[in-house]
């Protein structure tokens, strides 16, 4: 609608004066080609060379007696038939099914209670908002030693709140446990992020739907429901596809902590991308790794425009 | 009269009052709860980076004392970390890096944003289309290739590897672009009649009305730049050009362990972001509820 008025507002200066208009054309190009020079050699080129040495056999450092060679599938073919690939997908798809419901949860609730009048809420927004700020390598390294099966802390918790039924937990070198051990920490440093996200999305439901709301008689859990829930739908989209996005990249907290094991329990696509193209060399396969990565996020993303659009023909 | 009614209403009226009471305290205690779940890492780590003795750390670490400062308290852990290690490079690299690459950021994708909002020229619509589809693309889909590239033409290892490929960022044009869009059209015109050149525009009307989107372009830049880990793990070997990020993580990985010295050091890194957020935490809160404001 704006790019509209200003069209229209446009037009007669371009037909009142011709050199006018072929500054401001040559300006905008001088202002846009650097930019888009940027783009185009560090984002767009890589993409493209991405797709098409994953069609080849590539190596980092290349030797000179063995050319790289085209190889068409085969990269692909190997991937979908590696058990290491099928082992690292499906422990991003378990890490988005639990941490991306629950973190949406967690969030909007948080939201929720800071969004209340009370004193030194601020306060608390701060505090949960702070790990967000805390980098990643750090919050990794400070939950390895929280984890230590033997001293560490979180397993003397549970041990006492279950009256020393429950653990002690090996954490990070159990198969079983090392996932949701790396999940938690996700959601600890996270959560905060899309809290505020929620919090601004509150702000803007228009305070007149709860006051009609109460005048039919919707006590607050009605008013939650059929108010709060439906108002902050394209919010919630939004965070949820943001967070299973995050949560497919997922890399640094099991770099730092367990570089993928034990015995790729908590191997990831970037993981295996990172061994397969800087430990191993293998660019060829590394890039075909990073294209199948590029559609995955690619499907999710299409999945939020479709969403979108929906709510956008309802409204 | 007058003293029934009263009397009548006193039990009513506390019941009520002491009904809030309690649910202001239910209330606070679960917001507390909630703090000491989301800070009793971050205490635990300064609290055991001023322990000196090493074994202290180790037997508090298993109990409450872990949140305690006693003992023999100092900064020698600190003292340990700038002897053993140029820590100072370090946080000059990470400085320096993110610095780099946000400021020369903001001037460059502020103003090819404000060419695609405020000029109408041909190839406009096009070159809009195309930054809206670039940002999809994330950054570990192309890390590979873009190792290659740089790796050819000798970049490995230096500074500007870690800036020059981040300095532009479609997201960014897109929050600017987004922003410049709303500002109103007559202030262009107006200007135009005074005989100001589009830079002039963008220098005098645009930059000056724009500062919230300035700061939250500025803001969620350096949160992804100070954190960022993959890229530089990959492109720095010595010590010279690596970041905290690295450095910390190659640090962490050396055995034998020595607690009080890491904490000491994920401290350090943690500082200048807390701190930063702490003086602008306004604008933090404000820079991330717009970037949810999208689509």
């Amino acid at each position: 609608m704006i790019s509209q008025t200003f069209n229209s507002n446009k037009k007669p200066v371009r037909k009142k004066s011709n050199p006018l208009q072929k500054k401001e054309t040559m300006a905008a190009w001088s202002f846009c080609t650097l930019p888009l020079l940027f783009l185009f050699i560090f984002l767009i080129t890589p993409f493209i060379v991405a797709f098409v040495i994953s069609f080849t056999d590539k190596r980092l450092i290349t030797n000179p007696n063995l050319p790289t060679q085209f190889i068409a599938l085969r990269n692909f073919l190997r991937l979908f038939n590696s058990s290491s690939f099928h082992q690292a997908l499906w422990n991003n798809i378990l890490f988005v099914l639990v941490v991306v419901p629950l973190q949406t949860f967690l969030a909007l609730l948080l939201a929720v209670l800071v969004n209340q009048k009370l004193r030194f809420i601020n306060l608390f927004r701060t505090i949960y908002f702070s790990p967000v700020v805390t980098t990643m390598v750090v919050v990794s390294i400070v939950w390895y030693l929280l984890y230590n099966p033997g001293e560490g802390l979180i397993n003397q918790f549970i041990s006492f709140i279950s009256f020393g039924k429950l653990g002690p937990y090996n954490w990070l070198n159990d198969t079983s446990m090392v996932l949701p051990a790396i999940m938690i920490l996700s959601i600890w440093q996270g959560v905060g992020f899309q809290m505020v996200i929620y919090l601004a999305g509150l702000q803007t439901i228009p305070h007149e739907l709860y006051e009609a709301g109460r005048v039919d008689g919707a006590n607050s859990w009605q008013q939650f429901w059929y108010i709060t829930i439906p108002q902050l739908r394209n919010t919630t989209i939004f965070v949820i596809i943001s967070t299973t996005i995050l949560a497919f990249k997922l890399f640094t907290q099991v770099w730092v902590m367990t570089k993928g094991g034990p015995q790729g329990a908590s191997k990831t696509i970037i993981v295996l991308l990172y061994q397969e193209g800087f430990t191993m060399l293998r660019v060829g396969y590394a890039s075909a790794i990073g294209v199948l990565f590029f559609l995955i996020v690619l499907s999710v993303s299409i999945f939020q425009r479709i969403y979108l659009k929906e709510e956008r023909a309802v409204a | 009269m007058t003293s029934a009614d009263i009397t009548g209403k006193i039990p009513q009226r506390l019941s009520l009052k002491s009904r809030k009471n309690i649910s202001v305290i239910l209330n606070y205690s679960l917001l507390i709860a909630i703090a000491v779940f989301f800070l009793f890492p971050i205490i635990f780590m300064f609290v055991s980076s001023i322990k000196n003795n090493e074994t202290q750390i180790i037997r508090d670490m298993s109990n409450i004392k872990a949140f305690i400062p006693y003992g023999e308290i100092g900064l020698k852990n600190y003292f340990d970390v700038f002897q053993q290690m140029p820590f100072g490079r370090f946080m000059f690299n990470s400085v320096f890096i993110v610095g780099t690459t946000v400021l020369t950021g903001l001037v460059l994708n502020s103003i090819i944003a404000y060419a695609l909002a405020r000029i109408n020229f041909k190839g406009r619509g096009f070159i809009i289309s195309l930054i809206i589809a670039l940002i999809i693309i994330p950054a570990e889909a192309v890390v590979i290739p873009l190792l290659l590239m740089v790796n050819r033409i000798g970049w490995l290892d230096s500074y500007q590897v870690q800036i020059v490929p981040f300095i532009v960022d479609a997201f960014s044009i897109f929050l600017f672009y987004q922003f410049f869009i709303g500002l109103p059209i007559s202030l262009d015109e107006a200007a135009k009649i005074d005989g100001a050149s589009p830079f002039q525009i963008y220098l005098r009307i645009i930059i000056p009305l724009s500062k919230p989107v300035f700061a939250t372009v500025a803001i969620l830049q350096f949160l992804f730049r100070w954190g960022d880990f993959l890229w530089p793990l990959m492109v720095t070997r010595g010590y010279e050009y690596r970041p905290l990020t690295v450095a910390i993580q190659q640090f962490f990985s050396q055995d034998p362990k020595v607690w009080g010295d890491i904490f000491a050091f994920a401290a350090m890194v943690t500082i200048p972001s807390l701190v930063i957020f702490l003086l602008f935490q306004k604008w933090f809160v404000h820079s991330v509820a717009s970037s949810g404001i999208k689509g």
